[in-house]
Formats: C-alpha cells, structure tokens, sequence
C-alpha cells in the first residue's frame, strides 16, 4: 500500500484583504469578493521565497513521523515562481532538510499542478522499488501584475507530501489529462504571468478537471458517492464551487479544503492545501478525491483512501488554525513585502 | 564571495553548534578547538533544534538581532522576525539572508520567529 505517509503546510502570516487592493485601483470591492468568492490574500514577509516556504513545509512533514532525513531518496519542488531561473530549489530544500547528498531530485513547473505531478513520480518512484520515501513540495509566491484582475487571489503558500508504504492516506489511483491549451503563460524574463481572461474556464480548468475526474471514475469503478471529500485547483473560490457540482459533489464535501477564501491562489500549493485541510479531519476509510489543475493545460486526479494509521498520526496545529494568525498589512508594505519596491 | 557562501551553508540552514565533551560547554557558531579546554577538548557537532529565549535584542538597520539562549546553554546571535521583547520565546525558521546583487546568487539560513 503506497500512499501519503506525511503531509506539511506553511502559510505566511501576512494577509492583504480584497478591499485594500480595490482601494489602491478604485474597483468595487464587494463585486470583486462576489464574484471571486475570495477575501483575502497571504502575503509572504520581505525574506521570504519559494525555497524557504517549501523549507517549512518540509519540516513540518518529516517532524510529523518518526523518519530518518536520510531515508527520503527522491526531492520534488513544484514551483511556478523558484527564485532561480537555473539552479534548483529542491537542492536548497534537501540541503536545509538534511536529506544527505544521494537522492533524486528536480524542480517541476507545470503552472499550478507541479506538485500533484512531483507525487505521481513519487508515487512511481516508491512502487519501482527505487526509493523507500520520496517528498513532492508545492510551494509559491504567486505572481500578478499590479492592476491585473490575478493581483486580488495571487497568494503564497507551500505544502509537503511526503509519500511511501504503510501510508496514513492510500493513494488508490491516478489518473491525468493534458492538452495544449494556452489559458495562462508567462514567456521567459517576463515577470507577471498574462492569460486569456474567460478563457482559462470553460476550455482549461473545467474541460481538465471534469476529463481526469471523470476518467479517474470510469477506469476504476468510483462514483461521486464513493468519495466523501473532494478537492479540486482553487484560483478562486467559485471555480471549485462549479466544477464540484458538474461532478456531482455538493458545498459540505468541498467545504473543508476552501482554503482559497482565506489564503488565495497558492498555485502549486493550492489543491494540497486544501486536501491537506481535509486530511487534518478525515476519518479511517473516508475516501477524498483531488484534482488538480495547471495552465497550459492538465489536471492530475487521485483517489485517496484514509486509513487506520491517521488515528495515531500528530494533526496540530491544523490548516485551519493556522490560517487564523495572521497580520493584515497595506497596499505599501504589500508592495515592499513582494520586492516590487527595494 | 560564492565559495564563502557555500562554506557556511551547513551552519546557516540548521543551528548545528559545537559541544566539547570534556567541559561540556556548547558554542555557536562552531568551533574546532574548546577555548576552556584548548588541546584536550573533544570537540563535536552537534544540531540545536529547541526553542530558544531571547535574552536580549537590538535593532540594527530596521532588522532585530536577538542574543538567543537554548536550553543547553549554546547563545548564539540571530536575526528575529516579529515583535519580541526579553524573554519572548523564539524557534527557528528558514529565510532569505540576501542576495549578491539581481543576478548574483541569493542566501539562505536561519533566523527566528516568536512563538504564538
């Protein structure tokens, strides 16, 4: 049995609501929070990146079990914002995590789905018998070009999976869509992401989402009343809304892992959160599906079985308490805190 | 500048300090050889991973630097993020230090944040 043996998040304590952002670009802040159905955004502090967040995460993970550093033989860093263009965080992140110098590693992009595929290879991985742990880290610092609409969700976050045998969540299956569909993009040396506005939703994060999910069903047999949780990408919070209930899947099996309200878009941590805010209050036998979805285009879909041992595995501090300590700041220091003024 | 960097990258991502067996004082940042003991101190690594007190603290450039005590006795001088005070009880936590200009490379270590 191959699965999640241990799950680490790190949020930043800063937060920028949507109505100081509306304020600096004289919008209406209440549509924007209606339409969007997000209030808030984390902002990470002026030290922190992509590596140290993903640091955190990782630590969190491995101090969670009773497992050697050493014994993770493969690193995964899924990032659309590393802070170098050449020269991998995951060697930052294995270094810092005390992992040794033998193991495999690389850093993945695939917009907002780069760590759910970091698992898949994980998942391989541990199955061929070449490692007895792997660790997938999803970590950004989302970017958006002030005034652009991305600006009110681009959030920071970061989660570790760490995944092997003798799991506390059984990966049961995975299944992925990919296509060429170019909803979101950022071209080299640019520094914001452009996209194609009402584009990136029916022909990208619907049509991927709904295909893996679907497919995931089909092939092994589940319907939307196998699952007791379900967890899809959040670029903001009426996306997950819609596409959980073109699957089949009403708010309270969704209600959990909407993290996106609180935190915004995490990119490549966003689904993870939200199934690891799942994972902070599932039961033995529940079954959660997540899917995630990256621009450009694909989803990565997975049915994940919790099992006996998360009964006996260290939960706290959860997701959702983490969220609650938070400092809000301005437009000003929000700029300083992103680096956009030195 | 990059070798220098690199050198220290061990003992700036974790708290690793040095313990002398011989008197059993501990000392940050590492040492090779004891200062009580001089040659017949035995000297090892050893990973500090507690939380720590700041004992005192003083802010340089708009950056708080913290003389920050463990439970074995190892102080050491850190950087601080957040509202301390004397006595405000810190852990570490992984930061950028800086960078070596936009296209030089960018360091990392540890610095502390209060526990809430």
């Amino acid at each position: 049995m191959i699965g999640i043996v241990s799950y680490g998040t790190y949020i930043p304590k800063f937060r920028i609501k949507v109505e100081e952002i509306a304020r600096i670009w004289n919008e209406d802040a209440n549509a924007i929070k209606q339409n969007l159905g997000v209030f808030e955004k984390a902002v990470p502090d002026v030290d922190e990146d992509t590596a140290t967040m993903a640091v955190e995460a990782g630590r969190e993970a491995i101090s969670r079990v009773r497992i050697r550093p050493e014994k993770i033989g493969a690193v995964f860093v899924g990032s659309e914002s590393h802070p170098y263009a050449v020269k991998p965080t995951a060697t930052i992140v294995g270094e810092a995590l005390g992992i040794g110098n033998y193991y495999f590693s690389a850093d993945l992009e695939f917009a907002c789905k780069a760590a759910t595929a970091g698992i898949q290879i994980c998942y391989a991985m541990v199955k061929a018998g070449m490692i007895e742990y792997g660790l997938s880290i999803g970590s950004d610092v989302a970017q958006a070009r002030p005034g652009d609409a991305l600006e009110y969700t681009a959030g920071a976050g970061a989660v570790a999976i760490l995944v092997g045998k003798d799991p506390i969540a059984e990966i049961e299956a995975t299944v992925s869509y990919t296509s060429d569909t170019p909803d979101f993009w950022r071209r080299d040396l640019q520094p914001y992401p452009s996209h194609g506005g009402r584009f990136t939703g029916s022909p990208a994060y619907f049509r991927h989402i709904v295909s893996a999910a679907k497919k995931l069903m089909e092939d092994f047999g589940y319907s939307a009343k196998d699952f007791d949780f379900a967890v899809f990408h959040q670029p903001n919070a009426k996306f997950p809304q819609r596409v959980a209930s073109m699957l089949g899947f009403n708010e309270e099996k969704i209600a959990d892992g909407m993290l996106v309200k609180v935190v915004g878009n995490t990119y490549s941590a966003s689904s993870l959160l939200g199934l690891c805010g799942i994972l902070d209050k599932a039961m033995p036998d529940q079954r959660i599906l997540l899917v995630s979805f990256g621009s450009g285009a694909g989803s990565d879909a997975f049915a994940i079985r919790v099992t006996e041992k998360i009964l006996d595995y260290p939960r706290n501090r959860r997701v959702w308490d983490k969220v609650k300590n938070c400092v809000y700041i301005d437009y000003a220091l929000y700029l300083k805190h992103r680096r956009m003024i030195k | 500048m990059v070798p220098r960097i690199w050198r220290r990258i061990r003992y700036r991502y974790n708290v690793i300090a040095s313990y002398c067996e011989s008197c059993g004082s501990y000392y940050y940042p590492q040492r090779e050889i004891c200062p009580k003991c001089r040659r017949r101190g035995i000297v090892k690594e050893v990973e500090i991973n507690d939380e720590g007190t700041v004992l005192s603290y003083t802010v340089v450039n708009g950056r708080k630097i913290a003389l920050i005590e463990f439970k074995n006795g190892t102080r050491m001088l850190a950087e601080v993020c957040g509202d301390i005070e004397i006595g405000s009880r810190v852990k570490k936590a992984f930061r950028r230090y800086g960078e070596d200009g936009e296209a030089g490379i960018i360091y990392y270590g540890t610095k502390f944040v209060p526990i809430i």
